[in-house]
């Protein structure tokens, strides 16, 4: 029996195992809407597209699954950019799929033309245009195996409304035939053994993980190497979760604003073993100035991230989780006996900084510090939401003032940092876990990005908490101008905001306030308790500032401390 | 240092623009560039000339395997071969010049492909120093046009 591509779509998303998709109509898309209540699938109707490629983003981040996203043809495509830019930065598989005109318009300046395949060119692991009706089951099949696999991230496949409404035969390809694609997943016998033999000497070794641990799902692999090893762990923003915050070889994360121990750590070893990171400049500061003593073992699926930034004296190409397994074989097998001594005088090092520097804020009686909310947060829900954040001085306060302990449980725009994605990214973490509390750490300036998803979250009865740490200030930015431009705030100041308690209620939502030091904690209780979408709107000390910090181009040892 | 790559890429629309944006994109420079269908059409091959330094070849090199419709790169730095580059030239041609220009094209083995009143289109390939050379030597008699294809590069095969 022969199928419209309407039809084809629907089946190879139910052979994907696709429950759920974010999107929003028009006329290119018109007639898989059309199909659509024909299928057991979750439609979830956003309000703006680049909400619908967030949520993706987040669904995909909470569940390790292909998030997946629809949209129409021009602005509908070019809405979703911002998103699929920020998966892509992250390494976060999505497909996302955009309406279309009809192939004999294409290139014409049609209605709602866009090219959507030049446009994200750049910022996709790889896109279709498809063009004939023959090739759509395989297109959206190798779209599903390319977003996984490998280095994982966004695929866009472009569906012509023409190529949609046509009809063939439906078969769904067992296999994908991508000759120029063979991601290397197993990791060299040989360099592990090399690996083993630096690790042996090492006296001051650190593991620097990133969101390649995530991604891989080898936390317990990481946790075992690191107990194996006695050897302290920091990871990246992205790596937050991928190591037990409450550990005791937890050093916290390194970077521009890592604690003062992970930075001095890194500044100090002599064997860097770093695992699915990528040397980001927010992480290594001034290159020559990063890690100047060590010898650097790289483990990475993706080899264009190994010596990009940094010169590598060990590449292991492969699956970080494979490769962290014949580690910790080769070391089963060898192993390095009298560790506890040797590691004694650097895990003390390590002990007299974090004695010197702990992250530290003062809480006065009267003003609400920021760090204090998030605080609370993490002591009232025990640890266990998941987080997702927007970006600026939110965000480091969430990674600095929240512990993490599992994988999956933070979600936040490391790469692009993208103000706007956290609300979304709740939205879609929530549909992925109905019944797990969710919780978007949010400035006044970021909620305001994607705040139209507010009725998404209603709708859907979903009970995401949004906690705005509300400074009147695009935080960040304001940070730095203090600090390296005399204090000259243009364009920062956004005493000028909505009123978000009512605008809550506005919405359908429930509207929280806490002026005072002493209300926080009754506000996050009745939120938690309150099965429905929440903001809190926590009127902060707009002047607090994440420290450490390194300035911009700095050594990572140049931290201005308070 | 100058560097030529042969890039074996699936033969579909947008691909060359995927190489050339990986190019820009990552402020990279080519220096040229040529295309062409090989024996199996459904791969065709790139010769591409670009320059850079050990890390940002690495770079270049892993960032063109990485490209989806990429099967194979080589870098021909690190074998033997022959490189080939045309150029077509319009070169002034009057009656005092002619014989000239004929004894030149004729010592690079070019062949003369149109003629006109006042000028000859000549054909030459050769490596990049020979056609430098015959540009040379016409530019002192007037050229008008010139375009070049870009090199074309094989390995050379083992001799035994
Ligand atoms: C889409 C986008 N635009 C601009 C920026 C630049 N930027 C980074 S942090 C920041 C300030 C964020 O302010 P707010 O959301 O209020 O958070 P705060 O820093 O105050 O916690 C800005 C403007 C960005 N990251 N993303």
């Amino acid at each position: 029996m022969k199928l419209t591509g309407a039809q084809i779509f629907f089946e190879c998303l139910k052979a994907e195992g696709v429950d759920t998709i974010f999107g929003f109509p028009g006329g290119a898309v018109i007639d898989i809407y059309d199909e659509m209540p024909k299928h057991d699938i979750r439609h979830v109707l956003v309000r703006h597209e680049q909400g619908a490629a967030h949520m993706a983003d987040g669904y995909a981040r909470a569940t390790g699954r292909v998030g997946v996203c629809l949209v129409t043809s021009g602005p509908g495509a070019t809405n979703t950019v911002t998103g699929i830019a920020t998966a892509y930065m992250d390494s976060i598989p999505i497909v996302i799929f955009t309406g279309q005109v009809p192939t004999s318009l294409i290139g014409n300046d049609a209605f709602q033309e866009v090219d959507i395949i030049g446009i994200s060119r750049p910022c996709t692991k790889h896109n279709y245009l498809v063009k004939d009706i023959a090739d759509l089951a395989r297109i959206i099949r190798e779209a599903f195996y390319l977003a996984r696999s490998g280095r994982p991230g966004p695929v866009l496949v472009d569906l012509p409304k023409d190529v949609i409404n046509a009809k063939t035969e439906f078969k769904y390809p067992k296999k994908v035939s991508l000759p120029g694609y063979r991601p290397t997943y197993e990791a060299h016998l040989g360099q592990i053994k090399r690996a083993y033999a630096a690790i042996a000497k090492a006296k001051k070794p650190v593991i620097y993980a990133g969101g390649g641990v995530i991604a891989s799902s080898c936390a317990r692999e990481l946790k075992r190497l690191a107990e194996t090893l006695r050897c302290p762990v920091t990871t990246t923003l992205m790596g937050l979760g991928g190591f037990p915050a409450p550990h005791d070889l937890w050093l916290g994360m390194l970077g521009m604003h890592g604690t003062f121990r992970a930075n001095m750590a890194v500044a100090n070893t002599d064997l860097l073993i770093a695992i699915g990171a990528r040397f980001d400049d927010r992480v290594t500061g001034k290159l020559d100035e990063f890690a100047p003593r060590a010898k650097i073992i790289h483990i990475d699926i993706d080899p264009t991230s190994i010596s990009k930034n940094v010169r590598v004296d060990i590449p292991i190409v492969g699956d970080c989780k494979d490769a962290l397994r014949k580690l910790l074989h080769v070391l089963d097998e060898n192993r390095l006996e009298g560790l506890d001594a040797t590691r004694k005088p650097w895990l003390e090092q390590i002990q007299k900084w974090k004695e010197t520097y702990p992250l530290a804020y003062e809480q006065s009686d009267h003003e609400i510090k920021p760090q204090y909310v998030v605080e609370k947060l993490y002591e009232l829900s025990e640890g266990k939401a998941i987080i997702t954040t927007e970006v600026g001085q939110n965000q480091m306060w969430a990674a600095q003032y929240y512990h993490f302990s599992e994988p999956r449980t933070l979600l936040t725009s490391g790469g692009l940092g993208t103000m706007g994605y956290g609300f979304p990214a709740a939205i879609g973490a929530q549909i992925a876990f109905p019944d797990r509390l969710v919780i978007d750490i949010a400035g006044d300036g970021s909620i305001q990005m994607c705040i139209q998803e507010l009725i998404t979250a209603v709708e859907n009865n979903l009970p995401v908490k949004v906690a705005i740490l509300n400074n009147q200030y695009l935080g960040m930015v304001r940070q730095w101008q203090e600090l390296f431009y005399n204090k000259h705030y243009c364009g920062t100041c956004i005493k000028a905001a909505p009123d978000f308690v009512k605008l809550a209620e506005a919405y359908g939502a429930l509207g929280l306030r806490a002026t005072k030091p002493s209300e926080v904690e009754a506000v996050i209780r009745e939120a938690f308790a309150t099965p429905k979408t929440v903001f809190m709107d926590f009127v902060v000390n707009p002047e607090e500032g994440v420290y450490p910090m390194v300035p911009a181009g700095k050594a990572m040892t140049e931290m201005l401390l308070v | 240092m100058k560097h030529i790559l042969g890039v074996l890429v699936e033969n579909q629309p947008g691909v060359l623009s995927r190489v050339a944006g990986l190019f820009s994109g990552r402020g990279f420079n080519i220096e040229s560039l040529t295309v062409a269908e090989t024996l199996d059409p459904k791969i065709s091959r790139i010769t591409l000339v670009t320059r850079g330094n050990e890390q940002i070849m690495e770079q270049i090199i892993k960032q063109l395997n990485k490209l989806i419709n990429v099967i194979k790169v080589i870098d021909f730095c690190d074998i033997d071969f022959v490189e080939r580059e045309m150029a077509l030239i319009k070169v002034k041609a009057e009656a005092s010049t002619r014989a000239e220009v004929l004894r030149i094209v004729d010592i690079f083995r070019g062949k003369v492909v149109d003629v006109s009143p006042h000028t000859y289109s000549v054909e030459v390939t050769g490596d990049e120093k020979k056609i430098e050379a015959i540009l040379d030597l016409l530019g002192h008699l007037g050229i008008v046009e010139v375009v070049r294809t870009g090199k074309a590069a094989i390995a050379r095969s083992k001799k035994h």
